[in-house]
């Protein structure tokens, strides 16, 4: 994954190892560790957008598929807990997989329309199949997370966790980014009938990434409901499908690093904008404006961009740092 | 078939028979038939809309003929995915060089090495031992092909730095990459000056006597009557000559529909 990335990867450990001696708030290790899981759904929403050009309205309702079906087998059948978090993983595979073979195939950006009808047929179902799901009102009761004996009671222990699973999935995208499926995708991002034409099979791609981002949103949803141990479909609906996106395009369509930033970000913000109370929508909305029509390519792309051009004043190695910049 | 008997005792690397391809009303190709021997430059030439880029779309896959069909080696290929007939060993080079602008002119020939290779999704996430093999093979074998190329000095640059003639040799070492049986150059030297021109066709020599096989479609007659072992004349999409360049030059049809005017 290059040398740079091995430092970045570095300091982002470190500082987020030494987070938790500096916050002794309870109250800020949880938006942090509801900000790991972010980091997990919009990483694969970064492969999906960024790499096979394809934009999901829907991962809410894969997000919202894992805790469910992980809340639903482990507290209503007794399911043991890690397993069933990845037979969820495997039954959103699948679901995605479905999807994704018709929508894909045509060209187009049919797979917005059909994950944005998906999230509400979901979202309709954890309301009205209440028998199962608790419907409105929500499901209560669900086990928390344990790796043998340990149970992770507190947030610090579960902030361990969640992170070291977020930077996990972190480090393995790097990987992929940095192969030959990396490359492959990132072909057919820029260029599909070149890539086609390279011998990619550009669908099949599609297909696999589409999944690949799934899987990770259910990932991340299992750990949420076994983290919360409540969850109600509100959680779930649309407009977390359209939150992830936002961070996407806040942090850099494309970017791995710029979408876990974004993530952080955006799930930070709003708990800072409480103090402006009935002004932080306002601003919120503010923040956004000016980050997209300022880094329209993303903050993190953004940042790296400026530095690089403000070191070097061959346009040759601006342009070299930026494309490293873009493919980090 | 009135196609002649002298090609039927001959090695075909290609084939098509009775290849029709129309958009709406238009017929770009007309019951095309030819074949081509391995190992020699044949240049397709041909009137604005003859159907010589059509020819090469519809070989590639990109475009799919409504009738006819097409053998490569023996196999059909009218019916295949653009990426499964690059898999059997033909690539191309487009009239534009279509490179992807988004990674380094070394990222553009190691994707080219994709059909060649096999590292999937899993190899890439762990970053196993034999997936790391690959990528090693992958790299040095992308930086022979620079080069042979002359590129190799600027293997980390974005191709939008490269001249015109610098990205048509990157978009020929990336077509290489793969390994082809069958390299199609399309519009090869269109857009350069006359001393680049000549170089791109030493090159071009070089690799057809490295054994390589090309089917090149192609404006400049003069590039063309040097560097073609046989020409295909397309007209309205139907092949109105074929033969050695020096015949091609004398053939009265030929000559009114093309070289004349």
């Amino acid at each position: 994954m290059g040398k740079k990335n091995k430092i970045y990867l570095l300091i982002y450990g470190l500082i987020i190892f030494a987070l938790p001696a500096i916050l002794q708030n309870n109250y800020h290790l949880m938006v942090l560790n509801v900000a790991a899981l972010n980091i997990v759904v919009v990483i694969g929403l970064t492969l999906l957008m960024g790499y096979a050009g394809q934009i999901s309205l829907g991962h809410a309702a894969f997000f919202g598929l894992g805790a469910y079906l992980s809340a639903v087998f482990t507290t209503t059948y007794g399911f043991p807990l890690w397993p069933t978090v990845i037979m969820a993983m495997a039954i959103t595979g699948s679901i995605a997989y479905a999807i994704g073979i018709p929508t894909l195939k045509l060209e187009g950006h049919y797979l917005v329309m059909a994950t944005l009808g998906f999230n509400i047929i979901i979202y309709i179902v954890m309301i009205q199949f209440d028998a199962v799901t608790g419907g409105p009102s929500g499901f209560a009761g669900i086990p928390r997370l344990r790796m043998g004996n340990f149970a992770f009671g507190s947030d610090r222990q579960i902030y361990y966790l969640l992170w070291a699973v977020s930077i996990a999935v972190l480090i393995l995208s790097l990987n992929l980014i940095y192969s030959r499926v990396g490359r492959a995708m990132a072909a057919l991002s820029h260029n599909e009938i070149a890539a086609r034409c390279a011998g990619i099979d550009t669908e099949g791609y599609k297909v696999k990434i589409f999944v690949v981002s799934a899987v990770l949103a259910s990932l991340a949803g299992s750990l949420y409901a076994h983290y919360i141990t409540f969850i109600s479909p509100g959680t779930f609906s649309f407009f977390y499908s359209i939150q992830v996106v936002t961070m996407v395009l806040v942090g850099g369509m494309g970017s791995l690093w710029g979408s876990a930033l974004g993530a952080i970000l955006l799930t930070i913000l709003p708990e800072v904008l409480h103090a402006v109370k009935e002004y932080n929508v306002l601003i919120y909305g503010l923040i956004l404006m000016v980050v997209l029509v300022f880094f329209p390519q993303g903050l993190f792309p953004g940042i790296a961009g400026a530095f690089a051009n403000r070191r070097t004043k061959n346009p040759s190695d601006s342009g070299k740092q930026l494309a490293l910049a873009k493919r980090a | 078939m009135m196609r002649g008997a002298a090609f039927q005792g001959k090695q075909k690397i290609l084939e098509t028979r009775d290849l029709t391809l129309h958009f709406g009303g238009l017929e770009a190709l007309n019951g095309l038939s030819f074949s081509i021997a391995p190992h020699q430059i044949v240049s397709v030439i041909g009137p604005n809309g003859a159907g010589k880029t059509t020819l090469l779309n519809a070989i590639t896959g990109v475009y799919s003929a409504h009738s006819g069909d097409i053998f490569f080696q023996g196999t059909l290929i009218s019916r295949l995915k653009p990426f499964q007939i690059t898999a059997l060993g033909i690539n191309r080079t487009f009239q534009q060089a279509q490179l992807f602008s988004n990674m380094s002119v070394l990222q553009n020939v190691m994707v080219g090495m994709h059909p060649r290779t096999s590292a999937g999704f899993l190899g890439g996430v762990l970053h196993l031992p034999g997936e790391r093999r690959e990528e090693k093979k992958i790299r040095e074998r992308a930086e022979s092909l620079l080069d042979f190329f002359g590129l190799l000095p600027k293997a980390d640059w974005l191709p939008g730095h490269l001249s015109i003639a610098e990205q048509k040799r990157l978009e020929i070492s990336r077509a290489m990459a793969s390994e082809p049986e069958l390299l199609l150059l399309d519009e090869l030297v269109a857009g350069l000056n006359i001393r680049e021109t000549e170089a791109l066709g030493d090159l071009i020599i070089r690799l057809k006597e490295k054994g390589q096989t090309l089917i090149v479609v192609e404006h400049n007659m003069h590039l063309v009557m040097g560097i073609s072992d046989w020409l295909i004349v397309l007209h309205h999409g139907s092949k109105i000559g074929e033969g050695r360049p020096e015949d091609m030059q004398k053939d009265p049809k030929v000559v009114e529909a093309y070289l004349g005017t």
